[in-house]
């Protein structure tokens, strides 16, 4: 499998009407989902979903950032712009997973948290940085899957793991190209330029040390074939949570550490 | 680089006589105007409305640490390019020269009147503080050094949030901090954040906001998203208050705001109180 997309190309491919949300996907790899709702705090986010289901046998949490199909759903989900109180209410659900000793999944779809006065008076910096630490040395298998974007800290957030899988054309950024343009050269309209020097694809995640898994989308994107999508996830995650889960907790956390440990370029 | 941190009004001639003007500070927070020297004397605070302003990361250890107390960490350190990024190297050369730094960072130990503790600066001259490869090596670093010796940490924050140039791996030194911290605390050890003009973006959203104590300087700036993100969104006005260290506080996000001049022995108290006791050096 070689993706000959540019970066460009594989946005647009993720901005494409009718590619999967979690929503789509969840009835397709699971059995037996029940949605949990609210972080025991302030509320319930939408852009959030979370609950346990069955991965075959195995009793699973899922997370997960949760795009809307059309105008309706996105205005519901906020356009899957996390405030802080989904993080907490992923945060609840993930040391829930713990306690039972369910493996976590999270799905990450976002273009980030959501920049707003209600999310700093509610603390989305602290909300961002108290998963990451937790995930850190949450004693449970994680892995977290990017389905189309992976935004910044609003996707960081669910993206401590054991091991993370790209969708072929799904990115994972630092911020939008848009957004970086704008910053780096007070011109958003370079974007398109801006993708392509980022390092944003599933191949760079791999070749940084970020990502481990590239999972194939269905000739021409994900939105033209739901079935195999759904069933090209399954296959991944059928095979990789029993194997994190016959590791020993302790080595798992180690290797966790370190795979964020040693991302980074520098001499002395 | 200075002509950011502040604004000098400039000597101006009056009808052709040269009256002397001295150099003048203008707050970025009241407005107000007063002479350099004053803000200067006062440790860049604002003497009009107490805006603590920008120091550099050895000014704020010279007025934080025992005198010949600081011994430096991780040095020599430099950043290495993983995008690369058009002009990054060389933009980087050109601010070590100009400041002195080697990143935005700098991480050691020192004692607070006796008290031994690992430390970390950010310096907001170096790339307005952001966060890419050496500056997330160093406070890891910094933080697995007090864990295994048992030291607590004190870390001065001043960030304008991810290294763009560095992309996804800026980001992930969020992850990378935030994991260091988070054994430090499950070891036990006491982490101060010290929370300084500007703390944004992906440092507030990782190591910044995990301390077990935060303090803030007052007025500084303290957010998640930038102001003019959230005004474009919300296509309003955002109150002047919004996002200070006292909008931080009213909301729980802050356990206290510390004048400069009490920092020090606010530090000292909240480490003794933590068991961390002077050494004593004739031993
Ligand atoms: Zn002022």
């Amino acid at each position: 499998m070689e993706n000959r997309k540019t970066a460009w190309e594989r946005l647009q491919l993720v901005h494409t009407k009718g590619r999967p949300t979690v929503r789509d996907l969840i009835p397709q790899i699971f059995t037996d989902f029940y949605e949990m709702h609210g972080d025991r705090a302030f509320g319930d986010d939408k852009a959030i979903i979370g609950g346990i289901a069955r991965l075959g046998g195995t009793p699973v949490t899922i997370v997960a950032e949760v795009k809307g199909r059309d105008i309706d759903e996105n205005k519901a989900c906020n356009f899957a712009m996390p405030h802080p109180e989904g993080y907490r209410k992923a945060l609840r659900l993930a040391k829930q997973a713990e306690k039972f000793r369910r493996p976590l999944i999270c799905f990450i779809d976002t273009p980030g948290a959501f920049c707003g006065v209600a999310a700093e008076e509610r603390g989305q910096g602290e909300a961002i940085a108290r998963n990451i630490a937790e995930f850190m040395t949450l004693r449970t298998p994680i892995i977290s899957i990017v389905l189309g974007e992976g935004g910044s800290g609003g996707a960081l957030a669910l993206g401590v793991c054991d091991e993370l899988a790209m969708l072929e054309n799904a990115e994972y950024s630092v911020l939008s190209p848009r957004g970086f343009a704008s910053i780096l050269w007070k011109d958003a309209s370079r974007e398109q330029e801006a993708s392509e020097i980022m390092k944003i694809t599933a191949e760079d995640m791999v070749a940084l040390g970020v990502a481990e898994t590239i999972i194939e989308e269905p000739l021409g994107g994900a939105h033209n074939d739901l079935d195999k999508i759904s069933e090209n996830i399954k296959e991944y995650l059928s095979q990789k949570i029993p194997e994190k889960c016959k590791k020993d907790i302790d080595v798992l956390l180690k290797e966790r550490y370190t795979k964020f440990r040693k991302i980074g370029e520098f001499t002395e | 680089m200075f002509e950011d941190l502040f604004n000098v009004v400039k000597k101006r001639f009056n009808d052709g006589e040269e009256e002397y003007k001295p150099p003048m500070f203008k707050c970025p927070r009241c407005q107000g105007t007063s002479p350099l020297s004053r803000y200067e004397e006062l440790h860049r605070v604002c003497p009009l409305c107490g805006y603590h302003g920008r120091l550099s990361a050895a000014e704020r250890i010279q007025i934080t640490v025992d005198k010949d107390s600081f011994c430096e960490l991780d040095k020599d350190m430099v950043s290495g390019d993983p995008l690369s990024f058009p002009e990054y190297p060389e933009k980087q050369q050109e601010l070590r020269e100009v400041t002195g730094l080697n990143d935005a960072v700098i991480t050691g130990t020192a004692a607070i009147k006796g008290s031994k503790t690992v430390i970390g600066v950010m310096d907001s001259r170096y790339m307005m503080g952001s966060m890419g490869s050496v500056v997330g090596e160093k406070i890891t670093r910094a933080f697995e050094y007090a864990t295994e010796n048992h030291l607590p940490v004190i870390m001065f924050t001043a960030s304008g949030g991810a290294r763009m140039q560095e992309g996804i791996v800026s980001l992930m030194q969020m992850a990378k901090t935030s994991g260091a911290v988070k054994l430090h605390s499950d070891a036990g050890g006491l982490y101060i954040a010290v929370m300084t003009d500007p703390t944004t973006g992906g440092v507030t959203a990782s190591f910044a906001s995990l301390g077990d104590i935060i303090i803030a300087e007052p007025k500084v700036l303290i957010g998640f998203a930038g102001r003019r993100v959230i005004e474009s969104t919300i296509r309003q006005r955002l109150p002047e208050d919004f996002q200070l260290a006292e909008f931080m506080h009213e909301h729980g996000f802050v356990d206290m705001i510390t004048d400069r001049k009490k920092m020090r022995s606010t530090l000292s108290h909240l480490l003794k109180l933590h068991g961390y006791a002077a050494e004593d050096k004739e031993v």
